[in-house]
C-alpha cells in the first residue's frame, strides 16, 4: 500500500463543535453538536489506513474501523453507516458515551504523533446522518417460531433483542421502568445522550417485531421459571447495576442527601427538571457536593448546576489520574465550572431542625502504594478534618446488581457481590436455557461492554434455540 | 392500558378507583402495592392494595387526596386509562396462624388492612381490628371489616364516633384488659404507628408496620425509601414495605416524608391556575 507522504498528515484533530458555554449550563440541550459534513470528512482524511490497523483491537464488538472511516472520507455516508451496524446496531449511543480514549482510539497509531483520529465522533456523524434520513427498516430471517424473553431494556437487552429479532426469533422485551433504554434513559442526562436518539435506536429494535412490555418487574409479576413454562424457550438477563451505594456515615439519611441514581431518576426520567410542568420535584441547594469522580458523578455535578446550584464540588478521595470518568466529560465539567475536591473523603453530615443537610465534613487523603485494582491507595491524613457548607450532596460512589431477579430465581448462582455467574463465551448462567449479561453479570461497566455481552449472548441463544 | 373501571368517593378526600389489570391481579398478595401514573408529566405514585377481584381482572386502590398527584388521580373519569401501573411491588404479608392477630388502621391507612385482615382470618388466626379516623365522616370500610373480624373497636380524635381518641389508646385499653395479643399489624400516619410501637413495646408483643417513605422507582434503585430498621438501612420498597415496627426509627422517616413540603406546595398552586382554578 502507497504510504502518504508526512507532510500530509494532520496532529490535529478537527475540534468538536459544542453548545455555547453561558448557554449550555442553563439547559439540558445536548452540549456536542456533531460534526458537519465537512468536518467529519476531514477528520476522516487524518486516518491513515494502516495497513495493520490497530484501532481494530480497541473495540469490544469489532467494528471495521479502518472502513467505515475511509467510506467517510470517501463521502460515501450510507455504506458508512451500514459498515458500522454490521457489527453495532446503536451507533448513535456508543459514538457519544463509549470511554473512546481507553478503547477504540487509545490503539489509534495516530496517537503517537499528535491526536488519534476521532473513531467515535465519526460513528456519531454518520449515525446522526442516517437517522435525519430515517433509517430503513432491517432484514430479517424467516420466523423460527422460537419465543424468547429479555428481561430489561438497557444496552444489553436492546442489543439481544435486535439480534435475536433478526435472526427470525420471536421476542419479548420486559421492562421494569416506564421507559425503554435503562441507565441510556433514566441516567445519563439529556445533554449528554438526548432521549430523542434513544428513543429512535429503541424504535429500531421494535421495527424488528420486537414487543416490548413496560412497567413489568421480573422477580414480581412473573419469574424466570414461569416464562420458561409459558412458552419461552430462553430467557436473557440484562436488568443492569442499579441498586445505590451510599456511604455509611452519620446523618446519611438527612433530607438534602441524594444516591446519584436517585438524583438522576428525578431528573431524567421523571424530568423535574421542567418541575412543576412535571410533577416530580427535586430539591438542589446553592452548594452541592458530589461524592465520587466517575462519569455518574459528572453527570450529577452538571445537571445540579443546570438546575440551579452556584457552587458545584466534585468530592473524590483520590486524585486526578484515578478519576475513572471519561477524559472528555471531565473536561466538559471544568469548563462548565464544576470545582474539583481531590484528595477529600467526606466523614460525616449534618442537618439542620427541618432535617436537611447543611454541612459536610471531610478528611484530606494522601496516596500510598497501589492497591488490588492497581490504583494507589487513598489514605486519611491525620487530624486534617475541615467542614464544608453544603445543602445538597449527591452520593455517587457505585452501583450493585438489581437483586430482585436473583431473589427470585432458584438456583441462579450469584457472586457475593451479587453479579450473576455466567460462562464468559456463551452467557450462559447456572439455568439451561437462562443467559445473562450486562452490569448485572460485570457489576458497573460501559455501554460497549453490555452490548458486547449481549451479542454473544444472542449467539448462543440462538444456537440453543436451534438445537433444542 | 390501565383502564379505570370504577371510581367512588368514600368520605371526603378519600377515593377508591378500580383499575383493570389481569397480569397483576394474577399476582397480587396481600401487603403489596403498585405504582402508578396518571399521564405523562405525572409522578410514580405508591398505593396499596386494597383489594383485587379475578373475575372482573380488576385491582382496587384506596387513596387520599392530599396533594397534586392523588387529586389529579381523583379528577379521572370512569373509562379513561393510567399512562401507567406497575405491581405488584414488595413483599407480601407473612401470612399464618398466629393465634390473635390485632389489626390497627389509621385513616386511609385501613385500605391496605383489608387484604391482610382477610388473609389472616382464612388462616384461621382470631382477628381483632382497631380502626380510627379523626372524625365519623372520614372513618372508611367499617361495614368490609365487620365482615370479616371477630370483633372490631372504633375510634375518632373527636369522639364521633366510638371511643374519643386515639386507636393506640384502644389498643392500650384491650392490652389492659388482658386480651392475649400474639402479634399487632398496624398501618396509617407514621405519628399513629409510631404510637402503636410505643404501646406494645413494654409488652414484648410482635409488632408489624407497613412503612410509606417518599419512593420514586419503587424497585430497589434510588434510594430514596431508606428507612432506618434496626440501625440498618433499608429499602421500603423491596426490603419491606413492612417491617418490626419496634426497630423502625419514626423520627427520620417522619422527616423525610417532609423532605419536598416546599415544592409539593408549589406543584398544587401550579396545577390549580393551569386548571383556571
Ligand atoms: C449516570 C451514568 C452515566 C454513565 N455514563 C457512561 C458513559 O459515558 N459511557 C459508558 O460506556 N457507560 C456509562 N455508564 C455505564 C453504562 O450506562 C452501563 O454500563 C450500561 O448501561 C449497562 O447496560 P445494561 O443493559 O447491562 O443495564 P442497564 O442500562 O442498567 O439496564 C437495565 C434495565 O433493566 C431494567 N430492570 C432491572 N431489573 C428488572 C426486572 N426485575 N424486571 C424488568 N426489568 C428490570 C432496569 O429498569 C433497566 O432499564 C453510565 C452509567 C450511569 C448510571
Ligand atoms: C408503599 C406505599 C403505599 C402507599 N399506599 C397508600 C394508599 O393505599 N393510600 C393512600 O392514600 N396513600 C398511600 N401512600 C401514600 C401516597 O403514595 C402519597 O400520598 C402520594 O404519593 C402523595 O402524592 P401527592 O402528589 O398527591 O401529594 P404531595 O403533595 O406530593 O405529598 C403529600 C405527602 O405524601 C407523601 N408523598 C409525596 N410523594 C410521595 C411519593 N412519591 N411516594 C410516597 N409518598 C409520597 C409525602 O409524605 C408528602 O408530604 C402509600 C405510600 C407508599 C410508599
Ligand atoms: S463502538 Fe465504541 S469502541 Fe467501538 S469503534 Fe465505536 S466508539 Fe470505538
Ligand atoms: S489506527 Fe488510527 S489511523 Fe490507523 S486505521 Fe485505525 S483509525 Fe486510522
Ligand atoms: S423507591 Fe427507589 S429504592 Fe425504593
Amino acid at each position: 500500500m502507497e504510504k502518504k507522504p508526512k507532510s500530509k498528515i494532520c496532529k490535529e484533530s478537527v475540534p468538536m463543535p459544542k453548545q455555547k458555554l453561558e448557554e449550555r449550563i442553563h439547559n439540558f440541550n445536548e452540549v456536542a453538536l456533531g460534526y458537519t459534513e465537512e468536518q467529519a470528512v476531514a477528520e476522516a482524511k487524518r486516518c491513515l489506513q494502516c495497513p495493520e490497523p490497530k484501532c481494530a483491537e480497541g473495540c469490544p464488538v469489532d467494528i471495521d474501523i479502518q472502513a467505515f472511516i475511509k467510506l467517510i472520507a470517501e463521502r460515501k455516508f450510507d455504506e458508512a453507516i451500514a459498515k458500522v451496524k454490521e457489527k453495532n446496531s446503536l451507533p448513535a449511543i456508543c459514538g457519544r458515551v463509549c470511554p473512546q480514549e481507553e478503547q477504540c482510539q487509545n490503539a489509534c497509531v495516530m496517537g503517537k504523533v499528535g491526536d488519534p483520529v476521532n473513531i467515535g465522533r465519526l460513528e456519531r456523524f454518520v449515525a446522526d446522518y442516517e437517522m435525519k434520513k430515517g433509517a430503513e427498516t432491517p432484514r430479517k430471517q424467516a420466523p423460527t417460531g422460537k419465543r424468547v424473553a429479555v428481561i430489561g431494556s438497557g444496552p444489553a437487552g436492546l442489543i439481544t433483542a435486535a439480534d435475536l429479532a433478526k435472526l427470525g426469533h420471536e421476542v419479548v422485551v420486559f421492562e421494569a421502568l416506564h421507559k425503554l433504554g435503562g441507565v441510556l434513559t433514566y441516567g445519563i442526562p439529556a445533554f449528554r445522550m438526548p432521549k430523542e436518539i434513544v428513543q429512535a435506536e429503541a424504535d429500531y429494535v421494535r421495527k424488528l417485531g420486537v414487543e416490548i412490555k413496560l412497567n413489568a418487574l421480573i422477580g414480581r409479576l412473573h419469574t424466570i421459571p414461569e416464562l420458561l413454562k409459558n412458552g419461552f424457550t430462553a430467557v436473557f438477563i440484562g436488568t443492569g447495576a442499579g441498586l445505590p451505594t451510599f456511604l455509611g456515615l452519620p446523618n446519611e439519611s438527612l433530607g438534602g442527601i441524594y444516591s446519584a441514581n436517585e438524583f438522576l431518576i428525578r431528573v431524567n426520567l421523571m424530568k423535574s427538571y421542567a418541575f412543576p410542568d412535571y410533577d416530580t420535584p427535586i430539591r438542589v441547594g446553592e452548594k452541592v457536593a458530589v461524592i465520587g469522580a466517575g462519569n455518574v458523578a459528572m453527570d450529577s455535578a452538571r445537571c445540579a448546576l443546570r438546575l440551579g446550584a452556584k457552587e458545584v464540588y466534585i468530592v473524590y478521595r483520590r486524585s486526578r489520574n484515578e478519576m475513572p470518568a471519561r477524559a472528555e466529560e471531565i473536561e466538559n465539567a471544568e469548563e462548565e465550572g464544576i470545582i474539583l475536591k481531590l484528595l477529600t473523603n467526606p466523614t460525616k453530615f449534618f442537618g439542620d431542625e427541618q432535617g436537611w443537610v447543611k454541612q459536610m465534613e471531610c478528611i484530606k487523603m494522601r496516596l500510598g502504594e497501589p492497591d488490588q485494582s492497581g490504583r494507589r491507595r487513598p489514605i486519611p491524613i491525620e487530624s486534617s478534618e475541615f467542614i464544608m457548607n453544603v445543602d445538597t450532596v449527591v452520593i455517587a460512589i457505585g452501583r450493585t446488581p438489581n437483586p430482585i431477579i436473583q431473589r427470585t430465581t432458584e438456583g441462579l448462582q450469584t457472586t457475593k457481590r451479587g453479579t450473576i455467574i455466567v460462562d464468559e463465551e456463551t452467557g450462559q448462567t447456572s439455568l439451561e436455557g437462562v443467559y445473562a449479561g450486562g452490569d448485572i453479570v460485570t457489576g458497573e461497566a460501559t455501554v460497549i461492554s453490555a452490548m458486547g455481552a449481549g451479542k454473544r449472548a444472542a449467539r448462543s441463544i440462538h444456537d440453543y434455540l436451534m438445537n433444542e | 392500558m390501565y383502564r379505570i373501571v370504577a371510581m367512588q368517593t368514600l368520605a371526603p378526600q378519600t377515593k377508591l378507583i378500580e383499575i383493570y389489570a389481569p397480569e397483576i391481579v394474577a399476582k397480587a398478595h396481600a401487603g403489596q402495592f403498585v405504582i402508578l401514573r396518571v399521564d405523562e408529566e405525572g409522578e410514580r405514585i405508591p398505593l396499596t392494595l386494597a383489594d383485587w377481584k379475578p373475575e372482573a381482572n380488576t385491582i382496587t386502590l384506596i387513596f387520599q387526596e392530599v396533594g397534586v398527584s392523588t387529586i389529579k388521580l381523583g379528577s379521572l373519569n370512569v373509562n379513561e386509562e393510567l399512562c401507567d401501573v406497575v405491581g405488584p411491588l414488595g413483599n407480601p404479608t407473612d401470612v399464618r396462624n398466629y393465634g390473635t392477630v390485632v389489626i390497627v388502621g389509621g385513616g386511609v391507612g385501613i385500605a391496605p388492612c383489608l387484604p391482610i385482615t382477610k388473609a389472616f382470618k382464612k388462616t384461621g388466626s382470631r382477628v381483632i381490628s382497631i380502626i380510627g379516623a379523626r372524625n365519623e365522616k372520614l372513618l372508611i370500610l367499617e361495614r368490609e371489616m365487620r365482615c370479616i373480624c371477630d370483633e372490631v373497636h372504633i375510634s375518632t380524635d373527636d369522639g364521633s364516633k366510638g371511643h374519643k381518641g386515639f386507636v393506640s389508646d384502644v389498643l392500650n385499653i384491650l392490652i389492659k384488659k388482658g386480651y392475649s395479643i400474639d402479634i399487632v399489624y398496624a398501618i396509617g400516619p407514621s405519628v399513629m404507628m409510631r404510637a402503636i410501637a410505643e404501646t406494645t413495646r413494654p409488652h414484648k408483643i410482635k409488632t408489624v408496620v407497613s412503612l410509606n417513605p417518599i419512593m420514586v422507582d419503587g424497585m430497589g434503585m434510588c434510594g430514596a425509601c431508606r428507612v432506618s430498621v434496626g440501625g440498618k438501612v433499608k429499602f421500603a420498597c423491596v426490603d419491606g414495605p413492612e417491617f418490626d415496627a419496634h426497630q423502625v426509627d419514626f423520627d427520620q422517616l417522619i422527616k423525610r416524608q417532609r423532605a419536598f413540603l416546599a415544592e409539593e406546595r408549589t406543584a398544587l398552586e401550579h396545577w390549580e391556575k393551569c386548571r383556571g382554578n
